[in-house]
């Protein structure tokens, strides 16, 4: 297998907060991580520099073997990197089908110049209607983005990010905010999803979705990896337990 | 017609064209200009250095066009650095700069401005069928980017930069594309203006001007090209139908522009929108 992304010793300060504190791993092509860990623990933040919407102090990143640290968010979604918003960002005052028409027409949007010279939305709109009905959105393709519920808007970001025909997909929180049955179903999609090929990179504080459907957990605290691995081994690891759960209890200690 | 009548319909076509190409950089992508005067005034400058040096009409017609798209790429680059509010400051900045810059150029005419540039040869009317020619190709352009994924990349870029940037579009091109391609018209609009007054003091291009300007984009309806035509022919013709409007331009123009924001955000082309699709319900 190849490593579709690599982070290589990234670290970012904001002030006088080590946020993410020289982060190394790679991301195998086909793989289903979790990225998880305590709130500040450096998670979006490293997935924002994964994406380019932060720049890092030091560190490299490289999707598909090419080094990418230097270039926009554009730049890198053009090479297959695709990312939800832990707070969902829809164009409100565009339709449902409008917001992944968007995404699903990146080729023309390349260059201002070759956006100009384009008009037709015909094949883009196909593909837009086939990604919403694949995510749940079948029959919302005419309503404003602003006038959806939360449920609604959390998988219109998925199909958003789906629409730019990526390779690796990051997902900050794609469940939070959802109830469980929401939630379940929001997660199956996902899983949907990485059948269809696509490498997953899931941020998510629902614990035992992340347990359910990913093969990789990957922790974080205090912006350095203590953990990655199969996520029930991981999981078992007590310096995870400890810094997840929040320290050992008293019986645990007599135990 | 009338020399009036003939001088009336040349300034509403300038100003079709200053409006509707403020429109594409403050309506389509989002990025407030609140000194449109300043390309305005550069194109005019430009075309008239060009007019008295060449007698060329094309040449400064060019002139005026790469004048007002050069500044307003110039410009275009602090919309990288600095968003909605900032942005709306820096180019009133750029358009007091522009003015005073103006001022201080003897090469220029200095307080004087320019006087004496050469007539197109098209006469009066002549100059008229230009301006009115050159505004239905403005508008014509203007409905055709709102149509192309040009425009569709600007809507996304003005509602939710980060958000565009996530889906592969590079939103500093097209900050940039819209302040070049916007501005170049403003400075199209000021070689017209040269043609049609043969004399050009900075004044003309101050940001009360560029305020004025604005005022059309917004109570026509930001982002309605057909909009914004409307408000610009309106706006041209108010003062000059009702003398109060005139004696307390700013007044009104002011006021108008409060009660739309207030009462009709949209503008007039949201308020006949919305009348439309309610009709249509019934």
């Amino acid at each position: 297998m190849s490593a579709v992304l690599e982070v290589d010793n990234v670290a970012i300060r904001f002030g006088g907060v080590q946020a993410v504190a020289g982060v190394t791993r790679s991301v195998e092509a086909g793989d289903f991580v979790g990225l998880i860990g305590p709130n500040g623990a450096g998670k979006t933040t490293l997935i924002r520099i994964i994406a380019g919407l932060l720049r890092p102090d030091r560190g490299r990143i490289q999707l598909g073997g090419v080094d990418v640290t230097s270039d926009p968010t554009a730049g890198r979604v053009r090479r297959g990197l695709a990312l939800t918003h832990q707070i969902v960002r829809p164009f409100r005052e565009m339709t449902v089908l409008d917001n992944v028409v968007l995404g699903a027409g990146f080729a023309h949007t390349s260059s201002p110049l070759r956006a100009l010279l384009q008009i037709d939305r015909r094949r883009e709109s196909e593909r837009a209607a086939e990604i919403l009905a694949s995510v749940g959105l079948a029959g919302a393709e005419r309503k404003l983005a602003g006038t959806l519920p939360l449920g609604q808007l959390k998988r219109l970001e998925l199909a958003r990010a789906l629409a730019v025909d990526p390779n690796i997909v990051l997902l900050d929180e794609p469940l939070a905010g959802l109830n469980h049955t929401e939630a379940a179903k929001q997660a199956e999609t996902i899983c949907e999803v990485h059948r269809r090929g696509i490498t997953v990179v899931l941020v998510e504080h629902n614990l035992e979705e992340v347990m359910r459907i990913c093969r990789r957990l990957i922790v974080l605290n205090n912006g350095s990896v203590i953990g990655d691995g199969e996520p029930r081994e991981v999981m078992a690891d007590p310096v995870v337990h400890d810094a997840y759960v929040g320290g050992r209890t008293a019986a645990h200690a007599e135990a | 017609m009338s020399a009036y009548t003939v001088s009336i319909v040349s300034i509403i076509g300038i100003n079709v064209i200053l409006a509707v190409s403020l429109n594409m950089i403050s309506g389509f992508c989002g990025q407030i200009s609140l000194g449109h005067g300043a390309f305005f005034g550069a194109g005019a400058y430009a075309a008239a250095l060009a007019m008295v040096a060449t007698r060329n009409v094309p040449l400064a017609l060019l002139a005026g066009l790469v004048a007002g798209s050069l500044l307003g790429i110039i410009v275009g680059f602090a919309s990288l650095r600095v968003r909605s509010d900032f942005l709306a400051v820096t180019t009133i900045g750029v358009n007091f700069l522009f003015v005073g810059f103006v001022r201080k150029q003897p090469w220029l005419g200095g307080e004087m401005g320019i006087s004496g540039i050469p007539a197109t040869g098209l006469g009066a009317s002549g100059n008229m069928i230009m301006i009115l020619l050159l505004a239905c190709v403005t508008v014509a352009f203007s409905l055709y980017v709102s149509r192309s994924w040009m425009g569709f990349a600007f809507r996304a870029v003005g509602e939710d930069e980060q958000a565009a940037t996530t889906l592969g579009i590079g939103a500093g091109a097209y900050k940039l594309a819209a302040f070049g391609i916007g501005t170049a018209f403003a400075g199209l609009a000021g070689a017209l203006y040269t043609f049609f007054t043969q004399f050009i003091t900075v004044d003309a291009f101050d940001f009360i001007f560029s305020v004025m300007l604005m005022a059309m984009v917004v109570i026509g309806g930001i982002g309605s090209t057909w909009g914004v035509v409307a408000a610009a022919i309106g706006l041209t013709l108010l003062p000059e139908a009702i003398r109060f409007v005139n004696d307390y331009r700013l007044l009104v123009f002011g006021g108008m522009l409060v009660l739309v924001i207030r009462v009709a955000p949209g503008g007039f082309a949201a308020v006949i929108r919305n009348r439309f699709v309610r009709a249509r319900q019934a």
